[in-house]
């Protein structure tokens, strides 16, 4: 055991010195596991935004080259074992990841404040990280859930809904969302008549939509995935007439469950996040010119923790995440001149002359709280079996 | 007090999906049991037989929608029926000729034939993800509903709506003619009465001269056409996923074993049984007693016994039950 850890210091170390010309950046997300098919864009939007601050010549602090990780986004010991030797294998200077809230927390705690690594997650989103234990190491271009659940609050009182039922996939990603949903929703005077969980990957939800028919509320809110228990949920509601009208919460967002549901589903509505920011409609070009689809979920918010822990770097004038970290918030918000993608360049030649920049971003980030995105939602409708725009928020 | 629309509410959320679900569990537990009877062995490749029998239908039935032949208001599925039983009776025996065959003729232990039907279970479970996949596969078309809820209350003008899904009917007929056909073949027949005396008693069967070999060939493909159109309908009425059918392994021995093993009117009560104890005790009884008692007395709470993700637990506390009072389940099977 001694050996080993004199090895492992001993590697690290030798890393830290090779490392002297290359900024190395840890990219941590799901590539095996339940959201791999929305890792590759993630991981292409971080790579993304690596290769802009390569190619712009301004960050002399080194190369800087990602290396990968996989979180699994359900594993604990794996994700924390990979983070472990992006940490002390590859001596990686920050981390962008993980990805799925559960093992965020994990490598949060086990990997990251050990070894005094800043991390910044594109798609953590459970309330509970917001007041994890994080010794100002900790970042999220992606927003708290307990946001969502306003935004749900907001939107359902605006329309004058007093009750609703509502059923949530049965993880932390679910439970955290009805909870949250649950309290804001109360904090607007609405009822939820029952928050019933239904479990993913069954064939049959007719016994779930039983119980919530039973409790009653003018809607259903669903708080689960598109591709699977949720889409079932809505099925059966619609064939024994006890819903009509849903709302679809940021996992049920998806032109695939129109052509699953059809007719029936007008009339729903829901939100996501997203802008309208000139950011956006700049990433998803410079996406499309790279090759991967910058619509993908959380690509634009993995572009975004890549580049801020890059322009914080530049900032600090350190690598060392103790000096980064501290720069991050700042960059992020205003004031300064405003930097979109594409703009990292010009944004590295403003700090080192030392202007303030605020990091617009793909995803036009605003950190707030323990360092988390403000959020961003995009309300839509289904009407005529298209998903409309109603507004942001 | 409104017995009608407490009446409707009951039907639409309980009865109606609780006698489908039956039906369709009814039907698995027969193959189950008559493979036990005659074959003397639990076989956990049933659940996997359906789903190799729904997938072989489903591949048939897109092929027939892709040719512009369908069944009307029915769906297409029971068009490809017949060749997807075809395809899997022929796949049993191939099994059975290639495996359990050779560990009949060793009189091998019943839980060495178990285990080997485990082996076959994991190649079949393989076979069906290579060909067709592990997603959601829908393949149901036809008009959708009998009675959808929005009709039914214009219709009767009741506060609450009962829709009844083409695919529970044809479920439900389907099964109440596979049930009649089966137990005519079982008592009428001359195959079937040697297939029960080789149940009742294997080496009298054979000295009476009743051939072993057809026997269990005539077993194996009452048992895959059995599985075939359990799985079609369960995948009609619901949706057809490897995983799923590889779990609905667990609710079918419960049904099985609850009737009493062996015995065929035992599966089909047994089906019934789980599947309106899964639905009934995990149901919300709130808007039923509300419609029933006055208003001042309306139930605050959901009047919901446990959660539906207790389902499967339901089944099963009713198996431990039933094989702690009565071993050899209801209707007196062979002991476990």
């Amino acid at each position: 055991m001694k050996k080993l850890l004199l090895a492992s210091a001993a590697t690290a170390l030798m890393a830290g010195a090779a490392s002297a010309q290359e900024v190395k950046l840890g990219v941590l997300l799901g590539f095996t596991g339940p959201l791999e098919s929305i890792t590759p864009a993630m991981g292409a939007g971080a790579d993304l935004a690596i290769k802009e601050v390569n190619d712009s010549g301004k960050f002399t602090l080194g190369t800087v080259s990602a290396v990968r990780g996989d979180s699994t986004c359900i594993d604990a010991a794996a994700a924390t074992a990979a983070a472990e030797r992006l940490v002390t294998a590859d001596g990686v200077s920050g981390i962008v990841g993980g990805d799925c809230s559960g093992v965020t927390g994990a490598v949060l705690q086990n990997v990251a404040r050990p070894n005094g690594i800043g991390m910044i997650s594109p798609s953590a989103t459970s309330p509970a990280l917001s007041t994890a234990e994080d010794d100002g190491l900790f970042f999220r271009t992606a927003p708290s859930d307990a946001r969502q659940g306003e935004i749900m609050a907001d939107i359902l009182s605006e329309k004058g809904i007093k009750s609703v039922a509502l059923t949530y996939t049965n993880n932390d990603y679910g439970k955290g969302l009805a909870d949250s949903f649950g309290t804001a929703f109360a904090a607007k005077g609405g009822t939820v008549t029952i928050s019933a969980p239904h479990e993913d990957g069954k064939a049959d939800y007719s016994a779930e939509v039983a119980s919530l028919a039973s409790a009653g509320g003018e809607m259903l809110v669903v708080a689960g995935y598109v591709d699977q228990g949720g889409k079932g949920v809505i099925q059966a509601s619609i064939d024994s007439g006890a819903f009509s009208t849903f709302y679809l919460v940021d996992g049920m967002y998806g032109e695939a469950l129109i052509e699953a549901i059809g007719e029936p589903l007008n009339g729903s509505f829901g939100a996501v996040p997203g802008t309208d920011s000139e950011g956006a409609t700049k990433f998803q070009e410079m996406a499309t010119a790279a090759g991967f689809d910058g619509t993908s979920a959380f690509s634009p918010e993995s572009y975004d923790a890549a580049a801020l822990i890059l322009m914080a770097m530049a900032a600090a004038n350190s690598t060392n995440s103790k000096d980064w970290t501290t720069k991050v918030m700042d960059l992020a918000n205003a004031p300064g001149e405003p930097i979109l993608p594409g703009e990292l360049g010009k944004a590295l030649e403003l700090i080192a002359a030392g202007t303030d920049i605020d990091y617009i971003g793909a995803t036009a980030v605003e950190l707030v709280g323990a360092g988390e995105s403000a959020g961003n939602y995009r309300e839509y409708s289904i009407t005529d079996g298209a998903i409309t725009t109603v507004g942001f928020r | 007090m409104d017995i009608l629309n407490a009446l409707v509410v009951f039907l639409n959320f309980v009865f109606v999906p609780g006698l489908a679900y039956g039906a369709q569990l009814a039907l698995g537990a027969l193959g189950v049991t008559l493979i036990y009877g005659i074959l003397r062995f639990s076989n956990f490749a049933h659940g996997d037989t359906m789903a190799l029998g729904t997938m072989v239908t489903i591949l048939f039935t897109w092929w027939f929608q892709s040719m512009g032949i369908s069944f009307g208001v029915l769906p297409t599925a029971l068009l490809a029926l017949p060749i997807g039983i075809a395809v899997t009776a022929l796949f049993v025996l191939g099994t059975d000729r290639v495996v359990y065959r050779f560990y009949r003729k060793q009189k091998a232990a019943p839980v060495i034939l178990v285990m080997v039907s485990l082996g076959v279970m994991f190649v079949m479970n393989g076979i069906v993800r290579l060909i067709i996949g592990v997603d959601d596969q829908n393949f149901v078309d036809g008009s959708r509903f009998v009675i959808a809820a929005g009709d039914f209350r214009e219709m009767t003008g009741l506060a609450e709506g009962l829709a009844i899904k083409t695919t529970q009917v044809v479920t439900v007929v389907t099964a109440l003619v596979v049930m009649g056909l089966l137990f005519w073949f079982l008592q009428k027949t001359r195959t079937g009465k040697s297939m029960r005396a080789f149940s009742d008693n294997e080496d009298l069967a054979l000295l009476s001269g009743i051939n072993p070999d057809r026997v269990v060939a005539v077993t194996w493909i009452i048992a895959a056409a059995l599985a075939t159109i359990a799985g079609v309908l369960y995948g009609l009425d619901k949706s057809f996923r490897p995983f799923v059918y590889f779990q609905l392994l667990l609710p079918i021995f419960a049904a099985a074993i609850v009737g009493g093993l062996g015995s065929p009117l035992g599966a089909i009560a047994g089906g019934f049984l789980i599947a309106f104890s899964e639905v009934m005790v995990t149901y919300a009884w709130k808007k039923v007693v509300t419609y029933l008692v006055p208003e001042s007395m309306a139930p605050e709470g959901l009047l919901q016994l446990m959660g539906t993700d207790y389902k499967f637990a339901v089944s099963f506390a009713i198996l431990i039950l039933v094989l702690i009072f009565m071993p050899t389940g209801l209707f007196k099977g062979k002991s476990v």
